[in-house]
């Protein structure tokens, strides 16, 4: 297969963005240029190749590329496969669900609790059940936060407490009863067989059980989560990867407005 | 070897007095003091496995009821060993015996002393020259293989089926890796207990068991005989069964163990009397054994800023060193840590990484160095990843680090697939072939940017170690200065296992073990 570096021929296909039958984008309009790679468990030859090109094309890849072959092993070859996408996505159709709040800067945050609750308000967070991980609760609420974005502690309106990793949901739930806490984060970082879908979910029915659910913020994260999945689960809010402090403060006093917990 | 990074020895050297003091003050401590996974350990030397009917494990039913009968300041060697002499039956069968309720170790006479060392020391033999034979054929293994040059590339496999695992381990084992380590679980840290058999159930990680060794140490045997290389096998000798694990570590001849004076009070939240008592014991056990013990610090790096805490990382690798020694385990199984974790946003950052690892290779000269691949800025995008990778894989081979844990460029997404380790695999080779003898070849400008970060990073750590030796380690770490955790004395888990020593207190293979060394 050429690798398509000296095509000369003419590109048959309309090159104007239309955005309900959007493609992905190599180096023209509508190209629908993708690259793929992946392993197959059978030997490096060229019944594996061609075994790449069917699969390429089966996942609507019209004039796959094989790149690249590689063996593994005697048994597995990794394969990198270029090629054009037949499908396109009707962008105009899109309705997602996503947090519709602008985010403020702390000081604006701190200025809006003021303003709006009139006191401190009592963040607790944790990454509950067996997950041990720290790193995503850390970078919300640790003094220092992350990526230049202060963490929840050195606000000024914020009582924050962060218990750490392995807390059990009931624990997390008697510490936020105990502190009085207005807003419940909890992150999630291993989500191998979906344990954190598991544990999320036990932690919204304990809430509802000890009749805590609807005078609370609640709210998850990690690096698997979304918008979308946190409000299916029962939870206020979601925040996956690039969303800071800020974004999360913003969204959980603004909730809390909205909710009249004062 | 001239320092070719200029550091001030005298520095050094106070830096290093003030951590052996440190270690000397709470080795008085451990000296005093027993835990209950100190004494499950002494009845899994003694032979003691399985589980009852409803699971649990043996040891713990024997210590369980020494506590109950409030005899767990006399260890389990002197109340078992009573039992072998009274009753003449093996450490198991009192187990079970205690098991089926029908034997008490309180209601038994006491035998004197010597009686009840008579009676333990074939048990004791008999598992001391296990341990030894586990070493001299691993000793075997590498006189005949040859032993690698320059960086031992280190891969995870972490499928939580240790079957499944097995077959990763075996193609990352032909595609390079020279240690393979099987993630534990998550939550195991935690378990007061070590569970039994094969297991293939586990969350990010797999059950570290006895039968899971076995399994996985048959299987690299069986790699490394095709392909003519010794390959290492490690775990993780953490948590609240640091000790136990340790012990069938060295009866299933594992090479390496994650064992930590510290990370367990800071990152699991487990009491530092108990985590402190418990490190001892399994350092003595691994220093037997011979296994490359892997420290820490890299930890620290994941919540505090790599940067601006890079002084604990080496003031805690003073502190590691000191309490290896104080175990009897010897520098050149000291796998001391630390990470390229520092932000790839920071200008001279690589710099920074260097005269951090540099530094480290100069004063723990003979220390099987481990170091720990980015994790902390890898976000998704693989593409830099791989590139965040390669400036760690440069790292390593210019300074000569050990134990190299692959970076994998799907760091933060998922459990790596076949494909990312050979890729990690091919990505560190070419840096190790083409940067060979890079290192031996590059000085560092006088007063240079690099010269001066070292400068200060040791004066800082001096400082500290200082610090830390005048407050004493429970203080220090009452106060958080590692990686901004803080944790009380009587806080955290199982502080409920920390018991002092009675006076007829004795632990038969610690004094076997330390005996090796005189």
């Amino acid at each position: 297969m050429s690798s398509g570096l000296y095509d000369m021929s003419a590109k048959d296909f309309d090159k104007t963005l239309d955005l309900t039958r959007i493609k992905p984008y190599g180096d023209t309009m509508n190209d629908g240029k993708v690259q793929l790679s992946f392993t197959l468990p059978v030997p490096n030859n060229d019944k594996g190749m061609e075994a790449a090109r069917i699969l390429a094309k089966q996942m609507g890849i019209t004039e796959p590329n094989v790149a690249y072959a590689r063996a593994l092993d005697e048994t597995f070859t990794f394969y990198v496969v270029y090629g054009s996408c037949s499908h396109s996505v009707d962008y105009t159709k899109i309705q997602i669900q996503a947090i519709e709040d602008v985010t403020m800067e702390m000081d604006e945050v701190d200025e809006y609790i003021r303003e709006h609750i009139g006191r401190k308000i009592v963040v607790i967070g944790a990454s509950t059940g067996t997950d041990a991980h720290t790193v995503g609760i850390d970078a919300i609420m640790n003094r220092k936060g992350f990526a230049g974005h202060y963490g929840l502690e050195r606000y000024e309106m914020i009582e924050a407490l962060n218990m750490g990793s392995q807390v059990p949901n009931e624990e997390f739930l008697a510490k936020a009863r105990e502190i009085h806490a207005d807003v419940l984060l909890v992150s999630q970082t291993v989500t191998q067989k979906n344990i954190h879908i598991q544990n999320l979910t036990e932690l919204i029915e304990l809430a509802e059980a000890e009749g805590m659910r609807e005078n609370h913020v609640m709210c998850c994260g990690g690096a698997r989560i979304t918008h979308e999945l946190a409000k299916e689960l029962g939870f206020d809010a979601g925040f996956g990867p690039g969303k800071f402090a800020n974004d999360v403060a913003t969204f959980c006093v603004k909730e809390m407005v909205r909710r009249g917990i004062k | 070897m001239a320092s070719k990074i200029g550091l001030d020895e005298k520095l050094v050297a106070k830096a290093r007095s003030s951590a052996a003091k440190v270690a000397e003050d709470t080795q008085r401590f451990i000296e005093r003091h027993t835990t209950v996974a100190v004494e499950r350990t002494v009845c899994r030397l003694l032979g003691i496995d399985g589980v009852n009917d409803v699971e649990v494990p043996m040891p713990n039913i024997v210590v369980e009821h020494l506590c109950a009968k409030d005899l767990l300041a006399d260890g389990a060697a002197l109340r078992l060993g009573n039992a072998m002499a009274e009753l003449g039956l093996s450490p198991q069968e009192i187990a079970e015996g205690i098991d089926r309720g029908e034997i008490d170790l309180a209601a038994l006479p006491m035998h004197a002393e010597e009686e009840i060392r008579e009676a333990l020391a074939p048990v004791v033999a008999e598992t001391m020259a296990r341990i030894r034979a586990n070493v001299a054929k691993r000793n075997e293994y590498l006189t005949r293989f040859g032993d690698k040059k320059g960086p031992y590339i280190y891969l995870i496999v972490a499928t939580g089926n240790i079957f499944e695992d097995i077959t990763q381990a075996k193609a990352a084992a032909k595609q390079g890796a020279d240690v393979i380590a099987v993630i534990r679980t998550t939550g195991q840290s935690l378990l007061d207990f070590v569970p039994f058999g094969a297991t293939t159930e586990g969350f990010g990680g797999t059950y570290a068991t006895q039968e899971n060794f076995r399994l996985m140490r048959a299987a690299l045997d069986e790699v490394g005989e095709e392909e003519h290389r010794y390959i290492r096998l490690c775990n993780y000798c953490s948590g609240l069964c640091m000790p136990e694990i340790a012990a069938i570590g060295a009866l299933e001849r594992l090479d390496v163990m994650l064992n930590d004076a510290l990370y367990g009070i800071l990152f699991r939240d487990i009491n530092m009397q108990r985590t402190i008592i418990d490190q001892y014991f399994s350092r003595v056990i691994n220093g037997f054994a011979g296994v490359i013990i892997n420290t820490g610090e890299d930890n620290y790096l994941t919540t505090a800023d790599a940067y601006e805490e890079a002084h604990t990382v080496l003031a805690s690798q003073f502190l590691n060193e000191q309490f290896a020694l104080q175990a009897g385990l010897p520098e050149e199984q000291m796998g001391l840590g630390h990470a390229f974790e520092m932000n790839p946003d920071l200008p001279n950052a690589f710099l920074y990484e260097l005269a951090q690892a540099q530094m480290a290779r100069e004063i723990f000269p003979k220390a099987p160095l481990k170091y720990m691949p980015p994790t902390k800025f890898m976000t998704g995008n693989i593409f830099r990843g791989h590139v965040q990778d390669a400036l760690f894989n440069m790292v390593t081979i210019l300074t000569n680090q050990k134990i190299h844990l692959l970076g994998m460029m799907t760091e933060a997404i998922h459990t790596p697939f076949m494909s990312d380790r050979a890729l990690a695999i091919e990505n560190a080779q070419y840096i190790f072939r083409t940067m060979a003898d890079l290192g031996n070849d590059i000085e560092f400008k006088q007063g240079g940017i690099i010269q001066s970060r070292a400068a200060e990073v040791l004066q800082k750590a001096a400082d500290l170690l200082g610090e830390i030796e005048r407050m004493g380690l429970f203080a220090t770490l009452e106060k958080g200065v590692f990686a901004d955790i803080k944790r009380p004395q009587d806080g955290g888990k199982g502080l409920e296992g920390v018991t002092r020593k009675s006076d007829r207190y004795f632990n038969p293979f610690i004094e076997e073990m330390r005996r090796k060394e005189a």
